[in-house]
């Protein structure tokens, strides 16, 4: 019960002081506000990069020739060999027949058409194909090349150098994202713990005396922890509202892609909903944590 | 019964100078005893070593049952509870009234409101300033200021009431008057009283037990001393 109506009284004093010491306040809501803009666009920018490295890795396909004069029987054993190869998605293998890859070029227009329609099982000049999915796509190249030494295997193509180069590139920009957002917080924790000295100093006096008078540590220390995480709450609310309108409309404005229709942004719904939560989040545990170890120092009289 | 109790307590600080040398005392439940000395007498490292905030270099220091130079940081909170503290520079906050300043000290250690209520309006009226609950500070002469800083230091009903040079600021007919409230709360409540002063005339007239400090030493402990010219 008395733990109860001290906590009340905490929360009290902490949203008085937040609209008593209101421009002080402002300086710490508005410090809040800029740096978790900034920490929302780098969540989103990593969670987009992310996003479409896994779907540029899911349509990374390795495409293995077979000899025109390959038996049944030695497409069987080649299908044997990929499985046993570990980085090969054993559910991913598929086998097309060159009689198979002729009909899908058919219908793909109308001169293939005419001019394969002519052509029969015994001169069909295509070859045999397995497309092949990894599951790491780091390790592609020696992957190929395994492939490349199985009996009957003429030709194994991936789209080499390309895909190592985008690989790093999107390797280099989620670290690079990730990084950033760290420091974002960092500082944030720092500027904020900064602006709330600020707020507590102008209050020395009066932590003093209630430290004189017989007030707990915990009692002096909870209102100023509210009142950290109260300002976290009021500093997110602009980033928030930025994410929930700005977000689907750079979506709406884009057509969901950005350059090419390869590189996907992730929809909307409800991807925006658990950015905001993060952000709502972040804001009060930064401003929990600056508070707290800002009132630490007048603690010790 | 002894409710301060110094054993070998020298108090040396950072900066090299040594406040007190080896103190023994003791001090009786339900007294009322002025400690004097000159500047530099450690007079005041005294007292705020009692209510600890500052802690002695080496010795042992029992206030009410605590002890106290072994009390942590986070504990001190215990100790204060059984003190009420009187400063020269009065401390009160000047954005509350009168009554909040004293109903401050019961909040913080979560007293109903009901309780917070009476009790802060029964030592509104022990110091004598029913009448002015609603002023604020700087609306108060520096004596009635004292006054509302004696009502916060007594509300929770200390057994110990310290007071650090409590009429140093005030004209002598208004100390009289502090300390005649300080006497009859010593009288009526039973309440111990450490006060540290150096206003003669006060310390002569009121005929109580006086400590003498000299250069961080106890030189004079008398039941029912005066002013000794040579501290």
């Amino acid at each position: 019960m008395k733990m109860l109506r001290m906590l009340g009284r905490g929360i009290r004093d902490a949203f008085k002081s937040v609209f008593r010491n209101f421009s002080l306040s402002l300086a710490s809501i508005s410090c809040i506000t800029i740096t978790l803009i900034i920490v929302a666009i780098s969540i989103i920018l990593s969670y987009n990069v992310t996003n479409f490295t896994k779907e540029i890795e899911k349509d990374l396909t390795i495409v293995a020739f077979v000899e025109t004069d390959a038996t049944e029987d030695d497409v069987e054993n080649i299908r044997n060999e990929l499985e046993k190869i570990s980085n090969i998605n054993q559910k991913e293998i598929k086998y097309e027949s060159k009689k198979a890859v002729k009909e899908a070029m058919q219908g793909e227009s109308e001169i293939f058409n005419s001019v394969m329609s002519e052509w029969n099982d015994d001169d069909n000049p295509l070859k045999d194909t397995f497309q092949i999915k990894v599951k790491d796509v780091e390790k592609i190249t020696e992957t190929a090349k395994k492939i490349e030494k199985i009996e009957k295997i003429s030709v194994v193509r991936y789209g080499e150098g390309i895909v190592d180069k985008l690989i790093n590139a999107f390797n280099y920009i989620q670290t690079i994202t990730y990084g950033a957002v760290v420091a974002l917080i960092l500082v944030t924790i720092f500027l904020i713990i900064n602006t709330i000295k600020l707020t507590i100093y102008s209050r020395k006096r009066e932590i003093s005396i209630m430290r004189l008078v017989g007030a707990s540590n915990f009692t002096i220390k909870f209102p100023f922890v509210i009142e950290g995480m109260v300002l976290g709450l009021l500093g997110s609310i602009i980033p928030v509202l930025i994410i929930i309108f700005g977000y689907p409309y750079l979506f709406k404005i884009t057509d969901g892609y950005v350059f090419t229709p390869l590189v996907d942004l992730i929809s909307p719904n409800p991807f925006i909903y658990q950015i905001s939560g993060m952000i709502v989040i972040i804001g009060i545990i930064v401003g929990m944590i600056g508070s707290s170890s800002a009132v630490r120092k007048y603690l010790k009289v | 019964m002894d409710i301060i109790r110094l054993k070998n307590v020298k108090k040396q600080y950072k900066n090299g100078t040594t406040a007190l040398y080896d103190l023994n005392l003791n001090i009786e439940k339900g007294s009322f005893v002025f400690i004097i000395g000159g500047s530099g007498s450690g007079k005041s490292t005294l007292m705020k070593m009692l209510y600890r905030e500052e802690k002695p270099t080496s010795g042992q220091i029992m206030v009410g049952g605590i002890n106290v130079a072994k009390l942590r940081n986070s504990k001190v909170y215990k100790l204060r509870r059984k003190l009420g503290i009187v400063f020269q520079d009065y401390r009160l906050l000047p954005k509350l009234t009168v009554y909040e300043n004293v109903a401050f000290a019961m909040e913080v250690i979560g007293a109903t409101k009901q309780e917070t209520r009476v009790k802060v309006l029964k030592s509104l009226e022990i110091v004598g300033l029913k009448n002015k609950i609603h002023n604020y500070p700087n609306q108060l002469s520096g004596g009635e200021q004292q006054r509302v800083a004696i009502a916060r230091a007594i509300v929770n009903n200390p057994k110990m009431l310290l007071c650090d040079e409590p009429t140093g600021n005030l004209d002598p007919d208004m100390s009289i008057e502090i300390m005649k409230i300080i006497e009859k709360i010593n009288k009526d409540w039973g309440t111990t009283v450490l006060v540290v002063t150096h206003d003669k005339e006060i310390v002569n007239k009121m005929k109580k037990q006086v400590i003498t400090l000299k250069e961080g030493r106890l030189v004079n402990n008398k039941a029912k001393g005066t002013y000794d010219e040579n501290a």
